[in-house]
């Protein structure tokens, strides 16, 4: 068995209303930063998990990203393995 | 016999007290449920009070559905037996899957507290059967999350099943379609984002919360 370190990013699906991506785009303008769009906010998740192989280990992460981390109703997760 | 009603509470619920004394003034029996129990056996209806059930982490009901005595409303609630969701309520029942679609931050990431006025959209809910289709209610609101979002299927299928039963006069949050609360198919669960047990007395300012809870009882009554 290895620890595999895990990166499990969560953001609301396409379609539905992201009031916090639409702030932050619509915030930097004013900070000099030009030509900026499709601005989505979401969350990202670090862990290790524990077996015998990367894609049993991905399985598992994704499992606990529909289970858990994430609301499937509104929102998609991906994971992998992170590069240390 | 008066209807005895389980009020659940999460660590870190707030609206429980709220809660209990309005079932109580509305002449039903009301008990608190810990969410480490595992049975609502011996009540006839169970509201899930507003607050910030395990702090909201993650998401608000995101972990609070999964607190033992989620198991119990799941089955209480397949049952036929009424299981209302105030607020952060509302959250846990649709993160738990007892009612379509989700509550999402505000439009305009605001925390919204004050008076609203919601129209009665359906008298088919346990919520909404002793009011009048059309009857315009003032009833607090006070949340962050409550703009409620669902898939063009899902609110299809809402329409056609008859499952909004409160819309807001004027839309605070974002909801799609003005939606302040829905039910289930059956009409026995139903989540509101406004708090009627905050408008249950003329003293503090609307009584219009009375008729949706007094509904909420009978219909607690008739199943018992």
């Amino acid at each position: 068995m290895t620890n595999y370190p895990i990166v499990v990013e969560v953001s609301l699906r396409s379609g539905i209303a992201d009031p916090e991506g639409a702030t932050i785009e619509r915030a930097l303008p004013a900070l000099g930063f030009a030509g900026v769009a499709n601005v989505r906010a979401g969350k990202a998740f670090r862990l290790s998990i524990e077996a015998s192989s990367e894609a049993e280990a991905l399985t598992q992460g994704q499992a606990l990203a529909d289970r858990l981390l994430s609301n499937p109703v509104i929102e998609q997760s991906t994971v992998r393995i992170e590069n240390v | 016999m008066s209807a005895r009603i389980a009020i659940v509470v999460f660590p870190g619920s707030n609206c429980e007290y709220d809660a209990l004394d309005a079932v109580n003034a509305l002449g039903a029996t009301a008990q608190f449920v810990w969410h480490s129990e595992t049975s609502l056996d011996g009540f006839d209806g169970a509201v899930l009070p507003g607050g910030f059930a395990h702090g909201d982490y993650l998401r608000p009901g995101a972990i609070a559905r999964f607190s033992p005595v989620m198991s119990a409303v799941q089955s209480f609630a397949q049952a036929g037996n009424p299981v209302l969701g105030i607020c952060n309520g509302f959250q846990v029942l649709t993160e738990a899957g007892l009612l379509p679609g989700a509550l999402q931050k505000n439009r305009g990431l605001t925390f919204i507290s004050r008076s609203c006025t919601v129209s009665v959209t359906s008298t088919r809910s346990v919520l909404t059967r002793s009011a009048k289709l059309a009857q315009e209610l003032s009833i607090p609101i006070n949340h962050f999350s409550g703009s409620y979002t669902c898939d063009d299927a899902t609110y299809e299928q809402l329409v056609a099943r008859d499952q909004i039963v409160l819309r807001y006069r004027e839309n605070p949050n974002g909801s799609r379609d003005d939606i302040a609360a829905v039910c289930n198919e059956v009409g026995n669960v139903v989540g509101l984002m406004p708090h009627p047990e905050r408008a249950v007395s003329a003293l503090l300012g609307s009584e219009d919360g009375r008729v949706l809870l007094d509904g909420f009882i009978a219909a607690s009554q008739l199943v018992s």
